[in-house]
């Protein structure tokens, strides 16, 4: 067979694949960015309305609610997930009896459908019946209204955020296993404490792991959706749990305005793209890689 | 070395396959031999669902041409929404009446006037205040099915216990008893005459209670308007006698809707706006408990407002472009029949949409205050919201004006102040854009 046919072959057993990523990823991308310059609410033809979305979008103040909200959000939940994740990671990568329970049992969460985790949680941080509050009371803390207090509704979300760091802490884990004994043996020779080898042999080992949970993180969190959706109605107390991705499906099928919510996808998008191409650039120097 | 005729000849085929099966779902439907299959969805679940699925099977029974295909979908309205966006509706679908508004503005459902001429459904046959919510923009848009009015349900033993023999008529009545009843201990609300916010659906009515607009009807929002700054200083008169802390504690506590551990059902509140289904939730969870109810109270200055309530009904819409009209029509004819409509409304423990009744609907009927529910749709003072296309942002914005009153974020003018500021741009920006739109034909 020459080249050509081989081409050919080659073209024709990708055009699954093909098909499948035009039709479903580049033409409702394509779309997305015309209906962000229309009047469209997916009943009626879109009409050209130019930049007049996004200038709304600028003037609107719940827009800008949701964007702090969501900001506020990331900046907590995602360092403290890394922390628990690298932290948890580490302690079930110690030599102890019975480990594989253990990861079992911190792996577990993070398999809990989001619906599911989001009435779970209803139940935890009922002001009254809580365990959560519960807990607190037994060592003489009077908890607070997670669910009912403006100042509370964001720290029970990014609270409950920790509980899914379980695939996080899979990969930080696999990574823990791959550093090279021999490195961390040197080390102990060298006389380096243990805080030493964590600083200087295992984190810079794990690093590019690291830097990819952070990565998806920063994508992750800042798309937060479900669990608030299902826990704070309409961002409710005060929209104090409103966040971008909540509005954004509002505008888009509760108050009929996709073409209002495909400009908030698209700016969603390139903030997205912009904190994670300053993320890498960041932490590049930073990351260390074996075999380079 | 594989061929590329190995592969070649299963793709033509399965392309062939593919072609074939597409170019029958695309074909017009000339009625293929057999029942036509009318395909209807509902948002109702659980007894709802199964009230409405025996409606279904009788019909289906009843004749051999058409098979009514029921289907529960969860998330409805935005199911229904992407099938007509995508060509493919279901020949019926059932709404609330807000929704009805966005689907009839849109034009994705068909107006219906000239069918129940057809038809012969009368208005002169139905209860005025459920008929007022199936128009919009001088047509029907829907067929009728369970309709709901809001009271106020008290716990009679609470308000016993606290020197009332009977419910409050007016709004200084209800306030005298709130303040008797509610009970604070060591800085702790711990039991509650009426929280506002509780169960939070209606949070946008008080401002109607004490005779406001929300919407001049034209082009101007009027959610400030002096009646409406009224009612919500009531609710907000309730955050400063009590502590708006102390209420969202207590409010904190509260268990789901559909739990024994709802306020009003654990004895909490001892008075809560709900509406006629709020039996069927009673029966369940707590039957035992001694309640009824009454028309929510009247400022005693505004006599004019007596026997006011709110409202609404899920209904059915014939969506534009679907296959089976003249069947799905059919089908929906036989459910606004007497009989049909007081079983489908019996199984949901609720009145019927009709002003005629048999004296058997009463009889069987399981709520105590029924003909209550059904008296208050008569009134001249029922309700129901705004008929305004874009209510769903203007009904968030309003609960969150809500939120800062009730937490004492803001006076009840200024967060009127800025649901207004903010909802009218918006209407004239829809009201530009529905102009501009019926000039270019769209």
């Amino acid at each position: 067979m020459n080249r050509k046919k081989e081409g050919i072959a080659g073209f024709l057993f990708a055009s699954p694949w093909l098909f499948g990523i035009c039709a479903f990823l580049f033409y409702p991308l394509l779309m997305s960015i015309y209906y962000s310059f229309c009047d469209y609410s997916v009943l009626r033809p879109p009409v050209w309305i130019g930049a007049g979305n996004y200038v709304e979008l600028f003037q609107d103040e719940v827009f800008w609610i949701s964007v702090k909200n969501t900001l506020i959000y990331a900046s907590c939940s995602l360092p403290l997930g890394m922390i628990f994740g690298v932290g948890l990671a580490m302690l079930l990568n110690s030599n102890v009896k019975g480990m594989a329970i253990y990861r079992t049992i911190f792996f577990i969460p993070s398999l809990v459908p989001m619906i599911s985790l989001a009435i779970l949680w209803l139940w935890m941080l009922n002001g009254d019946y809580g365990i959560l509050n519960t807990g607190l009371k037994a060592i003489g803390i009077h908890g607070p209204n997670w669910l009912t207090d403006t100042a509370w509704s964001k720290p029970a979300l990014i609270l409950m955020s920790v509980w899914g760091v379980g695939n996080a802490m899979l990969i930080y884990l696999a990574s823990l296993q791959d550093v090279p004994v021999s490195l961390l043996e040197a080390s102990e020779l060298d006389g380096a404490s243990a805080w030493q080898k964590t600083r200087n042999v295992t984190l810079p080992m794990i690093s590019p792991v690291i830097q990819f949970n952070m990565i998806m993180g920063i994508i992750g969190s800042l798309q937060v959706f479900a669990v608030p959706y299902v826990m704070f109605p309409n961002g409710s107390p005060a929209r104090s749990a409103y966040f971008y991705a909540t509005y954004l499906y509002d505008n888009a099928f509760i108050y009929s305005k996709m073409g209002y919510a495909s400009a908030m996808g698209w700016i969603l998008f390139l903030v997205i793209l912009t904190l994670t191409f300053g993320a890498l650039k960041l932490s590049n120097r930073h990351v260390h890689y074996g075999g380079s | 070395m594989f061929k590329l005729s190995d592969f070649l000849i299963p793709a033509l085929v399965a392309v062939a396959i593919t072609a074939g099966v597409c170019s029958e779902i695309r074909a017009d439907p000339s009625y293929p031999p057999g029942p036509v299959h009318v395909q209807v969805w509902v948002g109702w679940a659980g007894f709802e669902f199964e009230g409405f699925q025996r409606v279904v099977n009788d019909y289906n029974k009843s004749q051999s041409r058409i098979v009514v295909d029921l289907l529960s979908i969860s998330g409805n309205t935005t199911k229904t929404l992407l099938s007509a966006s995508a060509g493919i509706p279901p020949e019926i679908s059932l709404l609330g009446g807000p929704e009805m508004l966005q689907f009839a503005a849109a034009g994705a459902i068909e107006p219906l006037d000239q069918v129940f001429q057809e038809t012969g459904i009368k208005e002169e046959d139905y209860v005025p205040g459920y008929w007022q919510v199936l128009n919009f923009d001088g047509h029907i848009w829907a067929w009728p099915s369970t309709p709901a009015t809001i009271a106020m349900h008290y716990n009679k033993d609470i308000l016993k216990k606290a020197g009332f023999d009977h419910p409050p008529e007016t709004i200084e009545e209800m306030d005298k008893m709130i303040d008797k009843i509610t009970i604070v201990k060591d800085k702790r609300m711990v039991m509650s005459g009426y929280i506002p916010g509780e169960p939070g659906w209606w949070n946008w009515s008080y401002g109607p209670f004490f005779g406001g607009r929300l919407w001049d009807g034209g082009t101007k929002i009027t959610a400030n308007e002096q009646e409406n700054v009224r009612g919500m200083e009531w609710v907000q008169s309730i955050s400063k006698r009590f502590g708006a802390t102390q209420m969202t504690a207590f409010k904190g506590g509260f268990g789901n809707f559909a739990s024994p551990q709802n306020a009003f059902l654990d004895g909490k509140v001892a008075m809560e706006i709900q509406g006629v289904w709020m039996h069927n939730f009673i029966h369940k969870y707590n039957p035992t408990l001694p309640w009824s109810a009454v028309a929510f109270p009247y400022p005693a200055d505004r006599p004019d407002l007596k026997g006011h309530t709110i409202v609404d009904q899920d209904i059915f819409v014939l969506l534009k472009g679907c296959k089976y009209r003249k069947e799905a029509i059919e089908f929906m004819t036989y459910v606004q029949s007497q009989p049909v409509m007081e079983k489908l409304c019996l199984s949901h423990q609720k009145t019927t949409p009709l002003k005629n009744k048999t004296p058997g609907f009463w009889k069987q009927h399981g709520n105590p205050s029924i003909r209550l529910f059904d008296e208050m749709a008569y009134s001249k003072n029922a309700f129901a919201a705004p008929k305004l296309p874009i209510w769903p942002e203007y009904s968030d914005e309003l609960k969150n004006a809500f939120d800062d009153i009730t937490l004492m974020n803001k006076t009840p003018k200024q967060a009127l102040d800025v649901v207004t500021a903010r909802m009218q741009p918006k209407l004239d920006r829809y009201l530009l854009r529905l102009k501009l739109r019926k000039e270019a034909g769209l």
